[in-house]
């Protein structure tokens, strides 16, 4: 029995009981379950496990196969990172929403199902909220709203999805779907949702930098690595994720140039690098798929770290705006040092985890011949490096002197850093490992002499850029601003027609509000009559009532037939 | 709105260093281009120093397409609050 345990339900039982312990027991507690989820993960071989019958449905709660572990092992390994940064917080809810919250997305990693993988994945939105919403002030509260909505959104239109594919195949196997109609073009939406796909996204820069400073690194890990893991595992070889995933990799990189609040940038540059996963699974080939997986492994690694550092900065000074920081070298080498190889790790240098997980997706581009979307691609690997790989650390670290003299990060947050930074070092000269867990045989060597060469005169040529158009005071300065984005649309313009319209028509558009409301207040009613305690259709009915019905049903349909 | 208040840089020696290596370090990587034999897919990649050309122009397209945005885009702190 205890082989066919779900692994997600460590984390998720086992983080409800952390409020019952305290101090040290309850650190070493927390730092157990992430361990012991990955240890129960590993004693699994692949397959299905802990099949059980819901009324017609058959349900596969644990299906373990390549691609599902490769994201399952980085999930534990975020899960513990995260622990480890933020065992200094004194704050019980927090703990249990993070360590819940990587559960669900375990949980729904290893779905075999679409039911099962609908109820982890609205667990997700849920659990994470709060993960927000901890920051307790007014914005985090709104930001935290406006994500949940998105998020339930997101759920509802995966449920439709689900019932529409299942209406017309009668499957809810969670295997390769394709873009096949209308439940499956519903079931690519609500994953696009939580992909951030382009003009979808805009929760994402919205909501992360408003979280706490340790709920934000748990944010980074998990809910788009699992909507890239089900693209992955419904959608692979879908044409149109290639424009999508170029268009990911494209847009954001200007938003993240001009951004002043630095854990916004690395927001969006996670939008970015998303995209370089999307591009993968359209062009669906082995190669690129063990490119989305590697570049998700490596990427949820230096993201977290990234995020870290900034978190670490946002703690110490109490504000993570470029704006206000500047030399802050003096006073946090060690967070200097680990951010620049985040830093270096993304813009996919040479001997750094960006590198050999990226190439994989950029050869298979070029590969198969997909050369406007190779040009973008390649356009941003040269952008990270200006938008983030010297943005970030010269901004926080260098740059100025801001005046701020704080203190070294907190010891957990050094050891979480640097663990995260050696795995960067790590996977980058070392690769092996990471293929050998890769969902195919990996037939790829990232490291040429003359790939090397061109990745450094990419890089090298960019920074150089940097450098000219810094001298020149043509490099965007840093101001106290910040940029409209698709969000705008559901914060602004729509509450804006809809005033314009109660306004304009003075007497005549308040019937219009009016009426808009009342309709609402029908429904919710209507719905309470009919399903709410009580409600006809929800009320307990005795067996002799239900035959009653089903047999009147049942003759009215017999005299209709004849 | 632009602060310049403490407009001193910060660890000055460090980066005009850093310049100067990254200055022989782009001379030394085109002069490398004719040295290496390149495996592609995509031919434009065979031209002569093309990622580095590529490479600074992508930087230049996108810092200036940035500036043009924030002119329309931008707005104060506290536009939403």
């Amino acid at each position: 029995m205890i082989d066919q345990f779900p692994p997600a339900l460590i984390l998720m039982i086992g983080s409800l009981l952390i409020p019952l312990l305290r101090g040290r027991l309850q650190s070493a507690y927390m730092l157990l379950l992430p361990v012991a989820g990955l240890a129960h993960l590993l004693g699994f071989s692949p397959g299905e496990y802990g099949q059980i019958r819901i009324f017609d449905y058959a349900l596969t709660l644990v299906r373990i196969d390549g691609l599902s572990l490769a994201f399952g092992y980085v999930f534990h390994i975020a899960a513990l990172l995260s622990v480890v940064y933020a065992l200094h917080v004194k704050d019980n809810a927090q703990h249990v929403a993070g360590l819940f919250y990587a559960g669900c997305a375990i949980g729904a990693l290893f779905a075999g199902d679409l039911i099962t993988l609908f109820v982890y994945w609205e667990l997700t939105a849920i659990s994470s909220v709060f993960l927000i919403w901890s920051r307790r002030t007014d914005r985090a509260y709104a930001a935290g709203m406006r994500y949940l909505v998105v998020q339930i959104c997101s759920g509802m239109i995966l449920l439709a999805g689900i019932l529409l594919h299942l209406s017309e195949t009668g499957s809810i196997a969670f295997t390769g779907l394709g873009l096949n109609g209308p439940g499956t073009t519903l079931i690519l939406i609500a994953i696009g949702i939580k992909c951030a796909f382009p003009l979808l996204h805009s929760w994402l820069p919205d909501a992360y930098p408003e979280a706490t400073v340790t709920g934000t690194v748990f944010l980074s890990a998990f809910t788009t690595k699992l909507a890239v893991y089900a693209l992955a595992r419904g959608f692979p070889g879908t044409e149109i994720l290639i424009p999508i995933g170029a268009a990911m990799t494209a847009f954001p990189m200007f938003y993240a140039v001009i951004e002043n609040d630095l854990r916004r940038v690395l927001s969006y540059s996670l939008n970015i690098q998303l995209g370089f996963m999307v591009v993968g699974i359209g062009i669906g080939t082995e190669t690129s798929l063990n490119g989305t997986a590697a570049h998700a492994f490596t990427h949820v690694l230096y993201k977290a770290l990234l995020f870290m550092s900034m978190g670490a900065v946002l703690y110490r000074t109490g504000t993570a705006k470029a704006s206000e920081l500047g030399g802050l070298y003096r006073s946090m080498p060690l967070t200097t040092v680990f951010c620049i190889v985040g830093a270096a790790s993304i813009s996919a240098f040479p001997f750094f985890s960006g590198f050999v997980s990226k190439s994989f997706i950029v050869w298979s581009v070029a590969n198969g011949h997909y050369v406007l979307t190779w040009v973008v691609l390649v356009f941003a690997s040269a952008g990270a490096l200006i938008y983030i790989g010297i943005r970030i650390p010269y901004l926080a670290f260098f740059s100025r002197d801001s005046g701020i003299r704080c203190r070294e990060a907190p010891l957990n947050m050094l050891v979480a850093m640097g663990a995260a930074a050696a795995m960067c070092v790590l996977i980058g000269i070392l690769p092996k490992p990471l293929y050998d867990i890769l969902p195919h045989a990996v037939d790829f060597e990232p490291y040429t002499m003359d790939h090397v060469i061109v990745q450094y005169q990419l890089l090298s040529f960019s920074a150089l850029a940097f450098v000219l158009l810094k001298r020149t005071g043509i490099y965007p300065s840093v101001l106290r601003s910040m940029n409209l984005d698709a969000d705008w649309t559901y914060r602004r313009l729509l509450p804006g027609i809809v005033r314009v319209v109660a306004r304009a028509g003075g007497s005549a558009g308040n019937p219009v509000l009016r009426g808009g409301k009342a309709l609402v207040s029908a429904a919710i009613s209507g719905c309470r009559l009919y399903h709410g305690p009580q409600g006809i259709l929800s009320r307990t009915w005795t067996t002799g009532t239900a035959v009653l019905v089903v047999t009147i049903v049942l003759a009215a349909f017999l005299i209709y037939c004849f | 709105m632009e602060d310049n208040s403490k407009n001193r840089l910060e660890g000055a020696g460090i980066l005009k260093k850093t310049c100067r290596v990254l200055y022989a370090v782009c001379v030394l990587l085109l002069l490398a281009d004719g040295f290496i034999h390149k495996h592609t897919h995509i031919s434009a990649e065979q031209w002569f120093g093309f990622h580095a050309f590529y490479g600074f122009a992508a930087a230049v397209v996108l810092v200036l397409a940035a500036r043009g945005l924030r002119v329309v885009l931008g707005r104060k702190e506290d536009y939403y609050d």
